[in-house]
This record gives structure tokens, C-alpha cells and sequence, in this order.
């Protein structure tokens, strides 16, 4: 597309310049029509993001049933959650759950991101298939996961039984722990196309002369990966592991589908626990003040991820 | 299959025994991102396989590997669920389809707006905006319960979309305004100069440059609210409201009768066909979208 340059001559002369010096442009020059565009956008973000975000503090310092009115109860709620066996359930069972999930999602990208990484007829066939997954919400993966596993006719029970591992059902669901490794199989497969994507993104961006000046220098594969690989993919590395973390431990829909929290509340996250409370016992104020733990864990967790990309720029 | 790699160093004519060395790594290659691929693929292909079956194979012991017939009966069953899959259908495609244009519109006028304008808060607004992505939903959906029922938003797909679309605006505003930034402003100028209003030069002028940014958006909102399910399981709680995901975890947890594991998988081939076809079609989009989003945001 090209512009009309006479009638930008005959309209502002100086018209060279706007290039260099935006702001005198026609358009900025009209505040009011700027705040006019991202109205919608601030009526949206101040109704259902600040409003809610105070209501959330206030709640955390109520007494609060879903079908009554709030009364003050200072910083009761959060006081109480150290002996609530819920709530440290929940906790307890979340960074376990995070812990394991963030080792296997990083420890499997790498062959993932090896196989898919290759200039082999084929690999981008085997790149498509692992992020195919991630696209499928949670909660339908589940329900495959809940049929494949069930104990009627679940076709993992009836492989394994075929290949001579276990005589009838394993139980896929039957311990905490069984539920844990059936869930983290489930999570593995869901969730690892977007590792294995962002970090071929990553080895996309090095320069490819590097290679070639190690290799003249003698340099061997583990110095190649040691020097040049991991300095360039820090940045993504430690962003892969911020989102690693924050997602999971913010984990519902799976254990809601899949487990129930169960067997004998074995397998109840945070979330599950705050709705839980919210919802079944009808204990907002609670559930708000478990939020609000929750909140800041995120927010620090984030910090930490500013703090650790910062040297993306300086580099 | 070409055995001809790159040999970046090396000659690209092979004597004898490299290139027999080469196809075997070739060969052990393929066979062991083969299985890997196989691991990635199987669950969905048996799901479909599943649904194809007669509900009698489907839900028999032991289970049949590849259906002995093929039958469409579990997605007839799956019709008389409840209020039945065409309202659950319909409930979902109307979510999906409010949030998609919501966060289409909201984010191209915001995007356009922080791309081209100078005004007060301007950088409060935006750094507000990008401050959802820290707190997700989950954390804030009992607040939120309580401001969508003063509102009298409760149970309505209308006010559960307005909450998707919120947690869609940082991504989608971010990315709008990245995409104005990057075509020149000289166009919408001249338009102006043409006797077009600001809106008019968004509209007629940069809205195509941008379209890329837009399908992104749409892209994202669409998967996002399609797969959804904490947020409808809290703000709908009636039951000819309920999305497929709901309506189909309801079915696994035998709320409409003993479990039904084929017609639990011919919903699951309902739900999933949509986004994948949509990802396969529009691959180039997501993972560019995908890419700015987390590699930038």
C-alpha cells in the first residue's frame, strides 16, 4: 500500500519531520479521543479487576457466610490457616505436586526439544504432535485420562494386565500416590508442547556463527552446550520455570476431573481447597484469606522472574 | 528418505560407509521419535476411536483396541443427556463467540488507543492492564462471585464471558498495541487529512495492517473460553446453562446415570476436533502469538 503524498503536502508542510517527532502529530494532539479508545478497556479492568481485588482484601479480614452479611474479624482468618488441616494439606500437596511437575516438564523437553530440534525429514511432523496436546482444555484431557484408567474397562488397566505387569486393575486413582503419578502423566502430556515450542524459539535466536567459531576452535558438543547454549537460553529458561511454577500451583481443573481431591483428600490443591471452602462450606472470608496467601506467592514469584530477566536487556 | 544432512564442515558427496552409518542413525531417529510421537498421539486417537464404537463395545469388558463396528450411537446418546448436547453445544459456541469479539474489540481500540494517543494515565492504565496476568482468576473468583451477582451477572453466559474476556486483555491489549506501533502512522494521517475521523482511519485504514494481531487475539480468546471450566463451574449454576466441559464432567461423575464412558468420549471428540482443526489450520498465528506473548510479556 502506498500513501497519497500530495494531499499530505497540501494539508501540513512540515510533514517531514512527524517521522522524528510523533507527538506533534494530528492525532496525539487530541487526549480526549485517546481516552475515548481505551474507555472499554478501563471500565472493564476498574469493574472486574481493582473493585474485585479490594473486595478480596476486605473478605480476607470478614467473617463472611455465601448467604449472609460480613462482620469484622481482623486478621482471624489468617491466623487460623496454620491449623486448619485443609488448607496445609492443600499447601503441602501443592508444592509437591509443583516440585515434580516442574523436574519431569523440564527433564522431558530436552529429548523432546532434541528430537524436534533436528534438520531430519520429519521433525517438524514430531514438533506438531507434541504441542498437539496443548491445545486440548484440561478437562477434556482428563476425561481421557478418567476412561483410559477406569477400573471397568480402562484401557491402560487392560494393556498393563495384557503385558503381564499387574493381575486386574492397577488402580490408577486408588492411593494418593497412584492418584499424584496418574495426574502428573496427565499434566506431562498436556502441558509440554509449550516448553518444547518456547525453547526451540529460544535455540532459534542464537547466532549460528557461534557454533562455527567453536567448532574451528575445537571446541566439543558439552563445551558448545556449556558456553554458548545455556548462557543464550537463560533468560528463557528462567521464564520456562516462573510459568512452570505459577501454573502449578494454580492446578484445578485436573484434580477436579480426575481425582476429585481424593482419595481421602490426598490430592486437594489450593485452588480446590479455596473452592472448597468457598463454595461447599460457604466460608468466604477463609477462602478470601487463602487467596490472598496465594496472591502473594504469585507476586513474588513474579518479582523474582523480573529480577531474573533483567539481564536479558544488559546482555 | 534423504540421507544428505547438513554437514556443516564437512563434504556433502558421502563415501559408502558414512552413508550407511548415516541411515542407521536415521532409522534409529525415526524410530525413537516414532514412539515418542505415538505416546503424544494415542490418547486422542482412542478417544476417537472409542466414540465410533456401539456404547455396548464401548462401555464392555475387556475394552476392543479398534472398533469391531462402527456406530455412531454413543453421540445419539449423548443428545439425551440432560438438556441435551445441542444447548450444551450452543451454550459453549456463544460463550466462545462473546468473549472472542469482546477482547477483538476491546483490545483494538485500547491497543490503538495506547499506540497513537498521549493522554493522562496512560501508562497507569496500561500497567494495570498487564497486572491481571499476575493474579489469575482463580485467586479472585470469589470477589468477582460476589460483584457479578451485585450486578445481577450471576448465571448468565453474558457475565461469564465479561470475566474471560478480562483475563484475556493483557495479552490481547499488549499485543494490539505492539501491532499499531509497528505500521506507520502516516497512513491513518492522511486519512484524516481526507476528512476521516481517529476512528475512521482506525477502521478503514490500519485495521487490515493489523489483522494478523487480530486473528492472534481471536485465536487465543477462542481456545481459552472453549476449553474453560472453573469459570463456568462457579458462575453458572444452572443447569440449561452449563458449557460442554461442565456438561460432560457431570456425565463422568454420573449425574445423569450410571457412567457412560463412550458417550463421556464422543463429547470429548466434540470439544477437542474444534480447537485442533483450528490450531492446524491457523498453526503460523499461535505460535507467533505464543512466542510474543511469553518470550515478551
Amino acid at each position: 500500500m502506498t500513501t497519497t503524498p500530495t494531499v499530505r503536502d497540501a494539508g501540513t508542510p512540515a510533514r517531514t519531520l512527524d517521522r522524528r517527532t510523533p507527538r506533534r502529530s494530528s492525532l496525539t494532539a487530541r487526549p480526549a479521543v485517546g481516552l475515548l479508545f481505551v474507555a472499554p478497556l478501563a471500565i472493564i479492568v476498574a469493574i472486574l479487576f481493582l473493585v474485585p481485588l479490594g473486595v478480596l482484601l476486605f473478605m480476607s479480614t470478614q467473617n463472611w457466610p455465601l448467604l449472609g452479611g460480613p462482620t469484622p474479624n481482623g486478621l482471624g482468618n489468617y491466623a487460623e490457616i496454620p491449623s486448619n488441616a485443609l488448607f496445609v494439606g492443600a499447601i503441602t500437596f501443592t508444592l509437591i505436586y509443583t516440585i515434580l511437575t516442574t523436574i519431569l516438564i523440564f527433564g522431558i523437553s530436552f529429548v523432546l526439544v532434541a528430537v524436534s530440534n533436528s534438520s531430519r525429514r520429519g521433525a517438524k511432523f514430531y514438533r506438531t504432535t507434541f504441542f498437539l496436546p496443548y491445545v486440548v482444555g484440561t478437562a477434556s484431557a482428563a476425561l481421557i485420562w478418567l476412561a483410559a484408567v477406569n477400573d471397568r474397562n480402562g484401557v491402560a488397566n487392560f494393556l498393563l494386565e495384557r503385558l503381564g505387569f499387574t493381575d486386574g486393575p492397577w488402580g490408577f486413582l486408588n492411593t494418593g500416590g497412584q492418584a499424584l503419578f496418574t495426574t502428573l502423566t496427565l499434566v506431562v502430556w498436556k502441558f509440554i508442547g509449550f516448553q518444547v515450542i518456547v525453547l526451540l524459539v529460544g535455540l532459534q535466536a542464537i547466532p549460528n556463527e557461534l557454533y562455527e567459531a567453536a567448532r574451528m576452535d575445537g571446541a566439543t558438543t558439552m563445551q558448545r552446550l556449556r558456553y554458548i547454549t545455556l548462557p543464550y537460553l537463560r533468560p528463557t529458561l528462567a521464564l520456562l520455570l516462573i510459568l512452570s511454577i505459577t501454573g502449578s500451583l494454580l492446578a484445578f481443573d485436573q484434580f477436579q476431573v480426575l481425582t476429585h481431591g481424593g482419595p481421602d483428600n490426598s490430592t486437594i490443591t489450593l485452588v480446590l481447597a479455596i473452592y472448597n471452602t468457598a463454595f461447599a462450606q460457604f466460608d468466604l472470608g477463609k477462602a478470601a484469606a487463602l487467596s490472598v496467601v496465594l496472591l502473594l506467592a504469585l507476586v513474588l514469584l513474579n518479582g523474582v522472574q523480573l529480577f531474573l530477566l533483567r539481564d536479558k536487556d544488559d546482555r | 528418505m534423504t540421507v544428505i544432512t547438513r554437514t556443516p564442515g564437512g563434504t556433502r558427496h558421502k563415501t559408502g560407509a558414512a552413508r550407511v552409518r548415516s541411515a542407521a542413525a536415521g532409522t534409529g531417529y525415526h524410530l525413537f521419535s516414532g514412539v515418542l510421537a505415538a505416546i503424544f498421539l494415542l490418547p486422542i486417537l482412542w478417544a476417537v476411536l472409542n466414540s465410533v464404537k456401539p456404547a455396548a463395545e464401548a462401555n464392555s469388558n475387556p475394552p476392543t483396541l479398534f472398533p469391531h463396528s462402527f456406530s455412531l450411537e454413543n453421540y445419539q446418546k449423548l443428545a439425551t443427556y440432560g438438556a441435551g448436547l445441542g444447548t450444551y453445544l450452543w451454550n459453549s459456541i456463544a460463550l466462545s463467540v462473546l468473549v472472542v469479539v469482546g477482547t477483538v474489540i476491546i483490545t483494538v481500540l485500547a491497543g490503538y488507543g495506547f499506540a497513537r494517543f498521549q493522554f493522562r494515565g496512560k501508562s497507569l492504565l496500561f500497567g494495570t492492564t498487564l497486572l491481571i496476568l499476575m493474579v489469575p482468576y482463580a485467586t479472585i473468583l470469589i470477589p468477582l462471585f460476589i460483584v457479578l451477582g451485585r450486578l445481577g451477572l450471576t448465571n448468565s453466559v453474558f457475565g461469564l464471558a465479561l470475566v474471560l474476556i478480562m483475563f484475556q486483555l493483557p495479552f490481547g491489549v499488549f499485543l494490539m498495541r505492539n501491532s499499531f506501533e509497528s505500521i506507520p502512522r502516516e497512513l491513518e494521517e492522511a486519512a484524516l487529512v481526507d476528512g476521516c475521523g481517529p476512528f475512521g482511519a482506525l477502521r478503514y485504514v490500519s485495521l487490515r495492517l493489523v489483522m494478523p494481531g487480530v486473528v492472534t487475539v481471536a485465536l487465543f480468546s477462542f481456545i481459552a473460553s472453549w476449553n474453560e471450566f472453573l469459570g463456568p463451574l462457579i458462575f453458572l449454576s444452572d443447569g440449561s446453562q452449563y458449557t460442554l466441559p461442565i456438561m460432560l464432567v457431570n456425565l463422568s461423575i454420573g449425574q445423569y446415570g450410571a457412567v457412560d464412558y463412550g458417550a463421556i468420549q464422543a463429547g470429548v471428540v466434540i470439544t477437542i476436533v474444534p480447537v485442533l482443526l483450528l490450531y492446524l489450520f491457523l498453526q503460523r498465528f499461535y505460535v507467533s502469538g505464543l512466542v510474543n506473548g511469553a518470550l515478551r510479556g
